[in-house]
Protein backbone atom coordinates (compact mmCIF):
# COMPACT_ATOMS: atom_id res chain seq x y z
CA UNK A 1 0.00 0.00 0.00
CA UNK A 2 1.05 3.42 -0.98
CA UNK A 3 1.79 5.59 1.96
CA UNK A 4 0.83 9.22 1.47
CA UNK A 5 2.88 11.67 3.05
CA UNK A 6 1.92 14.91 3.99
CA UNK A 7 3.60 17.24 1.58
CA UNK A 8 5.24 20.44 3.56
CA UNK A 9 2.64 23.77 3.95
CA UNK A 10 3.98 27.04 2.88
CA UNK A 11 1.16 29.11 5.06
CA UNK A 12 1.79 32.26 3.97
CA UNK A 13 1.05 30.93 0.06
CA UNK A 14 -2.73 30.71 1.40
CA UNK A 15 -2.98 33.98 3.41
CA UNK A 16 -5.05 35.46 0.91
CA UNK A 17 -7.54 32.80 0.47
CA UNK A 18 -7.78 31.72 3.92
CA UNK A 19 -8.36 35.44 5.47
CA UNK A 20 -11.15 35.79 2.92
CA UNK A 21 -12.49 32.24 3.74
CA UNK A 22 -12.02 33.11 7.41
CA UNK A 23 -14.26 36.65 6.44
CA UNK A 24 -17.23 34.45 4.57
CA UNK A 25 -17.75 32.64 7.99
CA UNK A 26 -17.61 35.32 10.18
CA UNK A 27 -19.92 37.19 8.02
CA UNK A 28 -21.87 34.16 7.72
CA UNK A 29 -22.39 34.15 11.73
CA UNK A 30 -23.07 37.30 12.40
CA UNK A 31 -25.86 37.87 9.42
CA UNK A 32 -27.86 35.72 12.07
CA UNK A 33 -27.17 38.46 14.99
CA UNK A 34 -26.64 42.19 12.86
CA UNK A 35 -29.57 43.01 11.83
CA UNK A 36 -28.43 46.56 10.52
CA UNK A 37 -26.93 45.99 7.17
CA UNK A 38 -24.79 49.10 6.97
CA UNK A 39 -22.71 47.44 10.27
CA UNK A 40 -22.06 44.42 8.02
CA UNK A 41 -21.21 46.09 4.72
CA UNK A 42 -18.25 48.26 6.96
CA UNK A 43 -17.02 44.65 8.38
CA UNK A 44 -16.77 43.17 4.77
CA UNK A 45 -15.10 46.02 3.54
CA UNK A 46 -12.78 46.50 6.38
CA UNK A 47 -12.05 42.29 6.04
CA UNK A 48 -11.21 42.58 2.05
CA UNK A 49 -9.30 45.93 2.48
CA UNK A 50 -7.08 44.37 5.02
CA UNK A 51 -6.89 41.11 3.25
CA UNK A 52 -6.12 43.13 0.11
CA UNK A 53 -2.81 44.57 1.95
CA UNK A 54 -2.01 41.63 3.64
CA UNK A 55 -1.69 40.51 0.26
CA UNK A 56 0.39 43.05 -1.26
CA UNK A 57 2.94 42.56 1.56
CA UNK A 58 3.43 39.20 -0.08
CA UNK A 59 4.28 41.15 -3.15
CA UNK A 60 8.08 39.69 -4.04
CA UNK A 61 7.14 35.83 -2.80
CA UNK A 62 7.35 33.39 -5.30
CA UNK A 63 6.65 29.54 -3.73
CA UNK A 64 4.97 26.59 -4.76
CA UNK A 65 3.24 24.42 -2.18
CA UNK A 66 0.61 21.78 -1.21
CA UNK A 67 2.92 19.29 -3.29
CA UNK A 68 2.96 21.27 -6.45
CA UNK A 69 -0.38 22.64 -6.54
CA UNK A 70 -1.02 25.93 -5.44
CA UNK A 71 1.27 28.50 -6.48
CA UNK A 72 2.25 32.06 -4.67
CA UNK A 73 3.98 33.87 -7.74
CA UNK A 74 2.77 37.35 -8.74
CA UNK A 75 0.63 36.39 -11.38
CA UNK A 76 -1.27 35.48 -8.96
CA UNK A 77 -1.32 38.43 -6.72
CA UNK A 78 -1.86 40.48 -9.50
CA UNK A 79 -4.88 38.41 -9.63
CA UNK A 80 -5.94 38.42 -6.14
CA UNK A 81 -5.63 42.01 -5.24
CA UNK A 82 -7.58 42.90 -8.58
CA UNK A 83 -10.84 40.36 -7.10
CA UNK A 84 -9.96 42.00 -3.50
CA UNK A 85 -10.92 45.56 -5.32
CA UNK A 86 -13.24 44.66 -7.34
CA UNK A 87 -14.87 42.84 -4.39
CA UNK A 88 -14.50 45.89 -2.56
CA UNK A 89 -15.90 47.96 -4.74
CA UNK A 90 -18.93 45.94 -5.62
CA UNK A 91 -19.80 45.76 -1.75
CA UNK A 92 -19.42 49.67 -1.62
CA UNK A 93 -22.13 49.57 -4.50
CA UNK A 94 -23.85 47.16 -2.29
CA UNK A 95 -24.20 49.01 0.78
CA UNK A 96 -26.76 51.25 -1.35
CA UNK A 97 -28.11 48.73 -3.72
CA UNK A 98 -29.29 46.49 -0.92
CA UNK A 99 -31.98 48.54 0.82
CA UNK A 100 -35.41 48.10 0.45
CA UNK A 101 -34.39 44.66 -1.43
CA UNK A 102 -35.08 42.24 1.72
CA UNK A 103 -31.20 40.34 0.38
CA UNK A 104 -30.03 38.89 4.05
CA UNK A 105 -26.83 41.15 4.38
CA UNK A 106 -24.86 38.70 6.42
CA UNK A 107 -25.50 35.97 3.68
CA UNK A 108 -25.02 38.17 0.98
CA UNK A 109 -21.91 39.14 1.93
CA UNK A 110 -20.44 35.92 3.30
CA UNK A 111 -21.21 34.72 -0.13
CA UNK A 112 -19.60 37.46 -1.80
CA UNK A 113 -16.22 36.78 0.55
CA UNK A 114 -16.51 32.98 -0.43
CA UNK A 115 -16.76 33.44 -4.08
CA UNK A 116 -13.62 35.51 -3.77
CA UNK A 117 -11.83 33.18 -2.18
CA UNK A 118 -12.58 30.81 -4.95
CA UNK A 119 -11.11 33.36 -7.05
CA UNK A 120 -7.73 33.58 -5.41
CA UNK A 121 -7.96 29.55 -5.58
CA UNK A 122 -8.32 29.67 -8.96
CA UNK A 123 -5.73 32.19 -9.79
CA UNK A 124 -2.98 30.10 -8.08
CA UNK A 125 -4.10 26.59 -8.75
CA UNK A 126 -1.07 25.00 -10.59
CA UNK A 127 -2.87 21.71 -11.02
CA UNK A 128 -6.52 20.75 -13.03
CA UNK A 129 -7.91 19.73 -9.50
CA UNK A 130 -7.79 22.77 -7.65
CA UNK A 131 -8.66 24.52 -10.99
CA UNK A 132 -11.85 22.79 -10.15
CA UNK A 133 -12.43 23.12 -6.79
CA UNK A 134 -11.71 27.09 -7.19
CA UNK A 135 -13.95 27.08 -10.02
CA UNK A 136 -16.89 25.67 -8.29
CA UNK A 137 -16.46 26.93 -4.63
CA UNK A 138 -16.56 30.51 -6.83
CA UNK A 139 -19.61 29.42 -9.34
CA UNK A 140 -21.90 28.08 -6.16
CA UNK A 141 -21.71 30.76 -4.66
CA UNK A 142 -22.14 33.24 -7.51
CA UNK A 143 -25.65 30.69 -8.79
CA UNK A 144 -26.72 31.75 -5.19
CA UNK A 145 -25.61 35.28 -5.20
CA UNK A 146 -27.34 35.34 -8.74
CA UNK A 147 -30.67 34.37 -7.37
CA UNK A 148 -30.00 36.74 -4.16
CA UNK A 149 -33.60 38.76 -4.70
CA UNK A 150 -35.37 35.80 -4.31
CA UNK A 151 -39.22 37.95 -4.31
CA UNK A 152 -38.17 39.39 -7.85
CA UNK A 153 -39.13 36.63 -10.62
CA UNK A 154 -36.19 37.78 -12.92
CA UNK A 155 -33.20 37.07 -10.15
CA UNK A 156 -35.01 33.57 -10.15
CA UNK A 157 -35.04 32.97 -13.48
CA UNK A 158 -31.26 34.15 -14.14
CA UNK A 159 -29.94 32.13 -10.96
CA UNK A 160 -31.63 28.76 -12.11
CA UNK A 161 -30.09 29.85 -15.95
CA UNK A 162 -26.96 30.28 -14.24
CA UNK A 163 -26.92 27.69 -12.30
CA UNK A 164 -28.44 24.78 -15.36
CA UNK A 165 -25.62 25.96 -17.95
CA UNK A 166 -22.98 26.28 -15.10
CA UNK A 167 -23.29 22.82 -13.89
CA UNK A 168 -23.69 21.77 -17.71
CA UNK A 169 -20.43 23.29 -18.20
CA UNK A 170 -18.62 21.71 -15.63
CA UNK A 171 -19.76 18.68 -16.49
CA UNK A 172 -17.24 19.01 -19.97
CA UNK A 173 -14.80 20.54 -17.43
CA UNK A 174 -14.57 17.11 -15.40
CA UNK A 175 -14.97 15.53 -18.98
CA UNK A 176 -12.10 16.97 -20.12
CA UNK A 177 -9.56 17.15 -17.44
CA UNK A 178 -10.52 13.43 -17.30
CA UNK A 179 -9.01 12.93 -20.92
CA UNK A 180 -6.23 14.92 -20.30
CA UNK A 181 -5.38 12.80 -17.14
CA UNK A 182 -5.65 9.80 -19.39
CA UNK A 183 -3.47 10.70 -21.85
CA UNK A 184 -0.76 12.72 -20.06
CA UNK A 185 -1.37 10.35 -16.60
CA UNK A 186 -0.91 14.27 -13.97
CA UNK A 187 -3.25 16.82 -13.20
CA UNK A 188 -0.40 18.88 -12.45
CA UNK A 189 0.42 21.60 -15.03
CA UNK A 190 4.12 20.96 -15.18
CA UNK A 191 3.68 17.81 -15.13
CA UNK A 192 1.63 18.02 -18.39
CA UNK A 193 3.81 20.61 -19.77
CA UNK A 194 6.48 18.28 -19.77
CA UNK A 195 4.18 15.26 -21.12
CA UNK A 196 2.10 16.66 -23.94
CA UNK A 197 5.44 16.76 -26.18
CA UNK A 198 5.44 13.00 -26.21
CA UNK A 199 1.87 11.18 -25.61
CA UNK A 200 0.86 8.02 -27.46
CA UNK A 201 -2.68 9.63 -26.72
CA UNK A 202 -2.59 12.45 -29.15
CA UNK A 203 -6.03 12.46 -29.89
CA UNK A 204 -7.37 11.89 -26.11
CA UNK A 205 -5.35 14.99 -25.46
CA UNK A 206 -6.90 17.45 -28.15
CA UNK A 207 -10.21 16.23 -27.34
CA UNK A 208 -9.95 17.35 -23.92
CA UNK A 209 -8.27 20.63 -24.83
CA UNK A 210 -11.27 20.90 -26.80
CA UNK A 211 -13.38 20.21 -24.13
CA UNK A 212 -11.93 22.96 -21.26
CA UNK A 213 -12.09 25.20 -23.87
CA UNK A 214 -15.74 24.78 -24.28
CA UNK A 215 -16.21 24.59 -20.27
CA UNK A 216 -13.64 28.02 -19.19
CA UNK A 217 -15.52 29.76 -22.39
CA UNK A 218 -19.37 29.43 -20.64
CA UNK A 219 -17.47 30.45 -17.89
CA UNK A 220 -15.80 33.93 -19.54
CA UNK A 221 -18.92 34.19 -21.62
CA UNK A 222 -17.58 33.10 -25.33
CA UNK A 223 -19.44 32.98 -28.16
CA UNK A 224 -21.10 30.00 -28.79
CA UNK A 225 -21.28 29.73 -25.40
CA UNK A 226 -22.69 33.16 -24.40
CA UNK A 227 -26.06 32.03 -24.18
CA UNK A 228 -27.06 32.56 -20.90
CA UNK A 229 -25.30 36.11 -20.58
CA UNK A 230 -27.54 38.39 -21.57
CA UNK A 231 -30.45 36.79 -19.47
CA UNK A 232 -28.59 35.92 -16.19
CA UNK A 233 -26.71 39.81 -16.30
CA UNK A 234 -30.01 41.19 -16.57
CA UNK A 235 -31.95 38.83 -14.53
CA UNK A 236 -29.27 39.05 -11.32
CA UNK A 237 -29.20 42.28 -8.67
CA UNK A 238 -27.25 44.68 -10.64
CA UNK A 239 -24.34 44.79 -8.20
CA UNK A 240 -24.05 41.08 -8.81
CA UNK A 241 -24.04 41.42 -12.30
CA UNK A 242 -21.04 43.86 -11.70
CA UNK A 243 -19.23 41.10 -9.99
CA UNK A 244 -19.96 38.47 -12.63
CA UNK A 245 -18.76 40.29 -15.51
CA UNK A 246 -15.94 41.18 -13.77
CA UNK A 247 -14.62 39.23 -11.47
CA UNK A 248 -15.71 35.79 -12.29
CA UNK A 249 -14.54 36.56 -15.71
CA UNK A 250 -11.31 37.42 -14.91
CA UNK A 251 -10.87 34.51 -12.24
CA UNK A 252 -12.22 32.50 -15.58
CA UNK A 253 -9.52 33.81 -17.21
CA UNK A 254 -6.80 33.73 -15.03
CA UNK A 255 -7.31 30.08 -14.46
CA UNK A 256 -7.54 29.90 -18.23
CA UNK A 257 -4.44 31.63 -19.24
CA UNK A 258 -2.40 29.96 -16.23
CA UNK A 259 -4.00 26.37 -17.68
CA UNK A 260 -3.53 27.05 -21.83
CA UNK A 261 -0.01 28.77 -21.81
CA UNK A 262 1.70 26.82 -18.74
CA UNK A 263 -0.09 23.67 -19.45
CA UNK A 264 -0.51 23.13 -22.92
CA UNK A 265 1.95 25.99 -24.09
CA UNK A 266 3.41 23.14 -25.91
CA UNK A 267 0.11 22.39 -28.19
CA UNK A 268 -0.35 26.29 -28.94
CA UNK A 269 -0.37 25.49 -32.59
CA UNK A 270 -3.33 23.08 -32.15
CA UNK A 271 -5.63 25.24 -29.69
CA UNK A 272 -4.83 28.75 -31.52
CA UNK A 273 -6.36 27.82 -34.47
CA UNK A 274 -9.79 26.97 -32.12
CA UNK A 275 -9.42 30.12 -30.09
CA UNK A 276 -8.55 32.59 -33.18
CA UNK A 277 -12.07 31.92 -34.37
CA UNK A 278 -13.75 32.26 -30.65
CA UNK A 279 -12.18 35.24 -30.62
CA UNK A 280 -13.34 36.26 -33.61
CA UNK A 281 -16.64 34.90 -33.05
CA UNK A 282 -16.59 36.92 -29.85
CA UNK A 283 -16.05 40.06 -30.70
CA UNK A 284 -18.18 40.39 -33.67
CA UNK A 285 -21.72 38.33 -32.12
CA UNK A 286 -21.18 40.33 -28.81
CA UNK A 287 -20.89 43.88 -30.27
CA UNK A 288 -22.82 43.39 -33.26
CA UNK A 289 -26.13 41.72 -30.92
CA UNK A 290 -25.30 44.61 -28.46
CA UNK A 291 -26.06 46.79 -31.37
CA UNK A 292 -29.94 45.89 -31.01
CA UNK A 293 -30.63 46.30 -27.39
CA UNK A 294 -33.02 49.12 -25.59
CA UNK A 295 -32.32 47.97 -22.13
CA UNK A 296 -28.48 49.50 -20.80
CA UNK A 297 -28.25 46.35 -18.46
CA UNK A 298 -28.61 44.02 -21.16
CA UNK A 299 -26.39 45.99 -23.87
CA UNK A 300 -23.49 45.45 -20.85
CA UNK A 301 -24.34 41.93 -21.35
CA UNK A 302 -23.12 41.86 -24.71
CA UNK A 303 -20.44 44.37 -24.34
CA UNK A 304 -18.90 42.23 -22.03
CA UNK A 305 -19.11 39.65 -24.41
CA UNK A 306 -17.79 41.30 -27.04
CA UNK A 307 -14.74 42.28 -24.46
CA UNK A 308 -13.80 38.36 -23.51
CA UNK A 309 -13.77 38.53 -27.30
CA UNK A 310 -10.95 41.09 -27.49
CA UNK A 311 -8.88 39.50 -24.39
CA UNK A 312 -9.09 36.06 -26.30
CA UNK A 313 -7.14 37.86 -29.46
CA UNK A 314 -4.34 38.31 -26.88
CA UNK A 315 -4.73 34.38 -25.48
CA UNK A 316 -4.34 33.86 -29.03
CA UNK A 317 -1.20 35.79 -29.63
CA UNK A 318 -0.23 34.44 -26.84
CA UNK A 319 3.98 34.89 -25.69
CA UNK A 320 5.04 37.36 -23.61
CA UNK A 321 3.07 40.06 -25.21
CA UNK A 322 0.16 38.67 -25.07
CA UNK A 323 0.19 37.41 -22.09
CA UNK A 324 0.70 40.71 -20.28
CA UNK A 325 -1.85 42.46 -22.51
CA UNK A 326 -4.50 39.84 -21.44
CA UNK A 327 -3.68 40.39 -17.39
CA UNK A 328 -3.43 44.17 -18.51
CA UNK A 329 -6.61 44.23 -20.23
CA UNK A 330 -8.77 42.51 -17.64
CA UNK A 331 -7.31 45.61 -15.40
CA UNK A 332 -8.64 48.20 -17.44
CA UNK A 333 -11.69 46.18 -18.36
CA UNK A 334 -12.21 45.92 -14.85
CA UNK A 335 -12.68 49.31 -13.55
CA UNK A 336 -14.50 50.47 -16.57
CA UNK A 337 -16.93 47.64 -16.31
CA UNK A 338 -17.49 47.88 -12.67
CA UNK A 339 -18.38 51.95 -13.37
CA UNK A 340 -20.60 51.09 -15.84
CA UNK A 341 -22.56 48.76 -13.58
CA UNK A 342 -22.41 51.18 -10.70
CA UNK A 343 -24.32 53.85 -12.67
CA UNK A 344 -27.03 51.35 -14.08
CA UNK A 345 -27.54 50.25 -10.36
CA UNK A 346 -27.48 54.33 -8.97
CA UNK A 347 -30.33 54.98 -11.55
CA UNK A 348 -32.48 52.16 -11.02
CA UNK A 349 -34.56 51.80 -7.17
CA UNK A 350 -36.23 49.07 -5.79
CA UNK A 351 -39.58 48.58 -8.15
CA UNK A 352 -38.23 50.82 -10.74
CA UNK A 353 -35.52 49.21 -12.56
CA UNK A 354 -35.26 52.36 -14.95
CA UNK A 355 -32.59 50.25 -17.35
CA UNK A 356 -33.95 51.10 -20.73
CA UNK A 357 -32.30 53.75 -23.10
CA UNK A 358 -35.63 56.00 -22.20
CA UNK A 359 -34.53 55.93 -18.78
CA UNK A 360 -31.63 57.69 -19.43
CA UNK A 361 -32.91 60.91 -21.06
CA UNK A 362 -31.77 63.56 -19.40
CA UNK A 363 -29.88 62.70 -17.17
CA UNK A 364 -26.83 64.01 -18.18
CA UNK A 365 -28.34 67.18 -17.08
CA UNK A 366 -30.51 65.86 -14.26
CA UNK A 367 -27.47 64.40 -12.60
CA UNK A 368 -24.57 65.15 -13.80
CA UNK A 369 -21.74 63.31 -11.68
CA UNK A 370 -23.62 60.24 -13.31
CA UNK A 371 -23.63 61.64 -16.44
CA UNK A 372 -19.96 62.39 -16.75
CA UNK A 373 -18.73 59.21 -14.51
CA UNK A 374 -20.85 57.35 -17.57
CA UNK A 375 -19.17 59.30 -20.31
CA UNK A 376 -16.42 58.09 -19.25
CA UNK A 377 -16.99 54.61 -18.85
CA UNK A 378 -18.62 54.58 -22.52
CA UNK A 379 -15.81 56.45 -24.10
CA UNK A 380 -13.12 53.85 -22.38
CA UNK A 381 -15.21 51.22 -23.51
CA UNK A 382 -15.19 52.39 -26.92
CA UNK A 383 -11.66 52.80 -26.60
CA UNK A 384 -11.44 56.45 -27.08
CA UNK A 385 -7.50 57.73 -26.02
CA UNK A 386 -6.62 58.71 -23.32
CA UNK A 387 -8.82 56.79 -21.08
CA UNK A 388 -7.58 52.89 -20.15
CA UNK A 389 -9.97 51.01 -22.51
CA UNK A 390 -7.95 52.79 -24.92
CA UNK A 391 -4.61 51.53 -23.85
CA UNK A 392 -5.99 47.60 -23.29
CA UNK A 393 -7.04 47.71 -26.96
CA UNK A 394 -3.60 49.19 -28.28
CA UNK A 395 -1.48 46.41 -26.23
CA UNK A 396 -3.65 43.93 -27.44
CA UNK A 397 -3.53 44.37 -31.20
CA UNK A 398 -0.06 45.43 -30.93
CA UNK A 399 0.76 41.94 -29.26
CA UNK A 400 -1.52 40.13 -31.92
CA UNK A 401 0.13 41.71 -34.89
CA UNK A 402 3.83 41.39 -33.96
CA UNK A 403 2.99 37.33 -33.73
CA UNK A 404 1.61 37.83 -37.03
CA UNK A 405 -2.15 37.36 -36.37
CA UNK A 406 -2.99 40.73 -38.73
CA UNK A 407 -6.67 39.60 -39.92
CA UNK A 408 -7.79 39.06 -35.91
CA UNK A 409 -6.03 42.21 -35.11
CA UNK A 410 -8.08 44.12 -37.88
CA UNK A 411 -11.25 42.06 -37.39
CA UNK A 412 -10.65 43.45 -33.55
CA UNK A 413 -10.15 47.62 -34.89
CA UNK A 414 -13.21 47.03 -37.04
CA UNK A 415 -15.26 45.53 -33.90
CA UNK A 416 -14.16 48.72 -31.83
CA UNK A 417 -15.80 50.80 -34.54
CA UNK A 418 -18.96 48.50 -34.70
CA UNK A 419 -19.09 49.24 -30.71
CA UNK A 420 -18.84 53.17 -30.71
CA UNK A 421 -22.66 52.98 -32.12
CA UNK A 422 -23.97 51.38 -29.14
CA UNK A 423 -21.58 53.33 -26.48
CA UNK A 424 -22.52 56.86 -28.13
CA UNK A 425 -25.95 55.80 -27.73
CA UNK A 426 -26.13 56.09 -24.62
CA UNK A 427 -24.47 59.61 -23.82
CA UNK A 428 -26.76 60.98 -26.77
CA UNK A 429 -29.72 59.27 -24.73
CA UNK A 430 -28.03 61.46 -21.82
CA UNK A 431 -27.15 64.61 -23.18
CA UNK A 432 -29.49 64.71 -26.38
CA UNK A 433 -32.72 64.14 -25.38
CA UNK A 434 -34.82 65.48 -23.59
CA UNK A 435 -36.09 63.70 -20.75
CA UNK A 436 -39.03 63.98 -18.68
CA UNK A 437 -38.99 66.32 -15.27
CA UNK A 438 -37.77 64.92 -11.98
CA UNK A 439 -40.69 63.01 -10.01
CA UNK A 440 -40.00 64.09 -6.40
CA UNK A 441 -35.85 64.02 -4.75
CA UNK A 442 -33.10 61.85 -5.81
CA UNK A 443 -32.10 58.97 -2.71
CA UNK A 444 -28.77 59.98 -1.27
CA UNK A 445 -26.28 57.35 -2.26
CA UNK A 446 -23.19 58.07 -0.76
CA UNK A 447 -21.46 54.32 -0.93
CA UNK A 448 -22.51 53.40 -4.43
CA UNK A 449 -21.31 57.33 -5.74
CA UNK A 450 -17.95 56.72 -4.34
CA UNK A 451 -17.23 53.33 -5.91
CA UNK A 452 -18.62 54.42 -9.32
CA UNK A 453 -15.97 57.92 -8.71
CA UNK A 454 -13.65 55.46 -7.03
CA UNK A 455 -13.68 53.45 -10.66
CA UNK A 456 -13.87 56.92 -12.97
CA UNK A 457 -10.59 57.99 -11.45
CA UNK A 458 -9.05 54.47 -11.91
CA UNK A 459 -10.03 54.12 -15.57
CA UNK A 460 -8.84 57.66 -16.06
CA UNK A 461 -4.93 57.15 -14.26
CA UNK A 462 -4.47 53.83 -15.81
CA UNK A 463 -5.63 55.36 -19.23
CA UNK A 464 -3.10 58.27 -19.03
CA UNK A 465 0.00 56.33 -17.11
CA UNK A 466 -0.63 53.27 -18.72
CA UNK A 467 3.10 52.42 -18.11
CA UNK A 468 3.31 51.57 -14.42
CA UNK A 469 0.20 49.34 -14.74
CA UNK A 470 1.68 47.52 -17.59
CA UNK A 471 4.39 46.63 -15.72
CA UNK A 472 2.21 45.50 -12.96
CA UNK A 473 0.64 42.81 -15.89
CA UNK A 474 4.51 42.05 -17.36
CA UNK A 475 5.40 41.22 -13.41
CA UNK A 476 2.82 38.77 -13.33
CA UNK A 477 2.83 36.80 -16.59
CA UNK A 478 6.62 36.33 -16.48
CA UNK A 479 6.40 35.09 -12.95
CA UNK A 480 4.45 32.41 -14.23
CA UNK B 1 -3.58 -6.50 -13.98
CA UNK B 2 -7.50 -6.65 -13.83
CA UNK B 3 -9.22 -8.75 -16.74
CA UNK B 4 -11.54 -5.51 -17.97
CA UNK B 5 -9.24 -3.66 -20.84
CA UNK B 6 -9.24 0.10 -20.18
CA UNK B 7 -11.08 0.76 -23.70
CA UNK B 8 -14.04 -0.58 -22.44
CA UNK B 9 -14.58 1.21 -19.49
CA UNK B 10 -13.84 4.34 -21.50
CA UNK B 11 -16.76 3.20 -23.55
CA UNK B 12 -18.86 2.97 -20.73
CA UNK B 13 -17.99 6.35 -19.70
CA UNK B 14 -18.49 7.88 -22.84
CA UNK B 15 -21.52 6.43 -23.33
CA UNK B 16 -23.08 7.98 -19.85
CA UNK B 17 -21.60 10.95 -20.80
CA UNK B 18 -23.64 10.63 -24.15
CA UNK B 19 -26.73 9.91 -22.40
CA UNK B 20 -25.82 12.79 -19.96
CA UNK B 21 -25.70 15.14 -23.09
CA UNK B 22 -28.67 13.96 -24.62
CA UNK B 23 -30.82 14.06 -21.66
CA UNK B 24 -29.85 17.67 -20.70
CA UNK B 25 -30.47 19.06 -24.38
CA UNK B 26 -33.75 17.49 -24.83
CA UNK B 27 -35.10 17.95 -21.24
CA UNK B 28 -37.34 20.74 -19.93
CA UNK B 29 -37.92 19.86 -16.68
CA UNK B 30 -35.35 21.59 -14.41
CA UNK B 31 -35.13 18.56 -12.49
CA UNK B 32 -34.87 16.01 -15.43
CA UNK B 33 -31.86 18.42 -16.36
CA UNK B 34 -30.27 18.20 -13.05
CA UNK B 35 -30.19 14.66 -13.52
CA UNK B 36 -28.91 14.92 -16.51
CA UNK B 37 -25.93 17.05 -15.58
CA UNK B 38 -25.25 14.03 -12.96
CA UNK B 39 -24.77 12.07 -15.68
CA UNK B 40 -22.35 13.77 -17.42
CA UNK B 41 -20.21 14.19 -13.89
CA UNK B 42 -20.47 10.60 -13.18
CA UNK B 43 -19.22 10.16 -16.25
CA UNK B 44 -15.96 11.57 -16.00
CA UNK B 45 -15.89 9.82 -12.69
CA UNK B 46 -16.00 6.67 -14.07
CA UNK B 47 -12.72 8.14 -16.26
CA UNK B 48 -10.73 9.28 -13.25
CA UNK B 49 -11.11 5.59 -11.56
CA UNK B 50 -10.51 3.32 -14.54
CA UNK B 51 -7.43 6.31 -15.99
CA UNK B 52 -6.48 5.84 -12.01
CA UNK B 53 -6.58 2.09 -12.00
CA UNK B 54 -4.37 1.78 -15.32
CA UNK B 55 -1.73 4.57 -14.65
CA UNK B 56 1.26 4.86 -12.79
CA UNK B 57 -0.04 7.20 -9.76
CA UNK B 58 -3.24 5.77 -8.59
CA UNK B 59 -4.04 8.08 -5.98
CA UNK B 60 -5.14 11.49 -8.11
CA UNK B 61 -7.64 10.12 -9.82
CA UNK B 62 -9.03 8.46 -7.28
CA UNK B 63 -8.92 11.37 -4.94
CA UNK B 64 -10.18 13.79 -7.98
CA UNK B 65 -13.13 11.05 -7.83
CA UNK B 66 -14.35 12.10 -4.21
CA UNK B 67 -13.90 15.59 -4.65
CA UNK B 68 -16.19 14.99 -7.81
CA UNK B 69 -18.72 13.33 -5.67
CA UNK B 70 -18.67 16.23 -3.50
CA UNK B 71 -19.60 18.46 -5.66
CA UNK B 72 -21.93 16.99 -6.77
CA UNK B 73 -23.49 16.41 -3.41
CA UNK B 74 -22.87 20.66 -3.05
CA UNK B 75 -24.60 21.33 -6.63
CA UNK B 76 -27.90 19.23 -6.10
CA UNK B 77 -28.14 21.00 -2.80
CA UNK B 78 -28.21 24.46 -4.28
CA UNK B 79 -29.81 23.43 -7.40
CA UNK B 80 -32.33 22.04 -5.97
CA UNK B 81 -33.25 24.97 -3.67
CA UNK B 82 -32.88 27.47 -6.87
CA UNK B 83 -35.10 25.14 -8.44
CA UNK B 84 -37.79 25.16 -5.03
CA UNK B 85 -37.53 29.59 -5.35
CA UNK B 86 -38.28 29.12 -9.09
CA UNK B 87 -41.65 26.75 -8.25
CA UNK B 88 -42.89 29.07 -5.26
CA UNK B 89 -42.80 32.24 -8.28
CA UNK B 90 -43.91 31.02 -11.40
CA UNK B 91 -45.53 27.93 -10.52
CA UNK B 92 -43.60 25.11 -13.03
CA UNK B 93 -40.33 23.90 -12.87
CA UNK B 94 -40.30 23.87 -17.44
CA UNK B 95 -37.61 25.77 -17.87
CA UNK B 96 -39.68 27.32 -21.15
CA UNK B 97 -42.63 28.52 -18.86
CA UNK B 98 -39.79 30.91 -16.61
CA UNK B 99 -39.90 34.04 -18.85
CA UNK B 100 -39.61 37.14 -16.63
CA UNK B 101 -36.48 37.53 -19.16
CA UNK B 102 -36.17 38.20 -22.84
CA UNK B 103 -35.27 35.16 -24.59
Amino acid sequence: MEQLLLPAIDWLAVLPVGLTSILGLVLLALGLFVDDDETLGWITLIGLAVTAVATACLAGQKSITFNGTFALDAYALFFDLLFLVAGIVVVLMSMTYLEGTGIPSGDYYGLLAFAIAGMIVMASATDLIVVFLGLEIMSISVYVLAGAWRTQLRSNEAAMKYFLLGAFATGFLLYGIALVYGATGAFRLDRIATAVGDTPNRTMLIAGVAMLIIAFGFKVAAVPFHMWTPDVYEGAPTTVTALMAVAVKAAGFAAFVRVFLHGFGGLHADWSMLLWVIAALTMTVGNVLALAQRNVKRMLAYSSIAHAGYILVALVASGAAGGTAALFYLLVYSFMTLGAFGVVAALGSVGEPNETLDDYAGIGFRRPLLGVTMTIFMLSLTGIPPLAGFAGKFYVFTAAIREGYYVLAVIGVLNSAISSAYYVRVLIAMYLTPGAEEHGRVARQPYLLTSIVVSAVMTVVVGVFPALWMQLARFGFLSL
Amino acid sequence: MPGVPLQHVLLVGLVLFALGLYTVLTRRNAIGILMGIELLLNAANVNYVAFARYSGAPTDGQIFAIFVVMLAAAEAAVGLAIVLGIYRNFESIDVDATHALRH
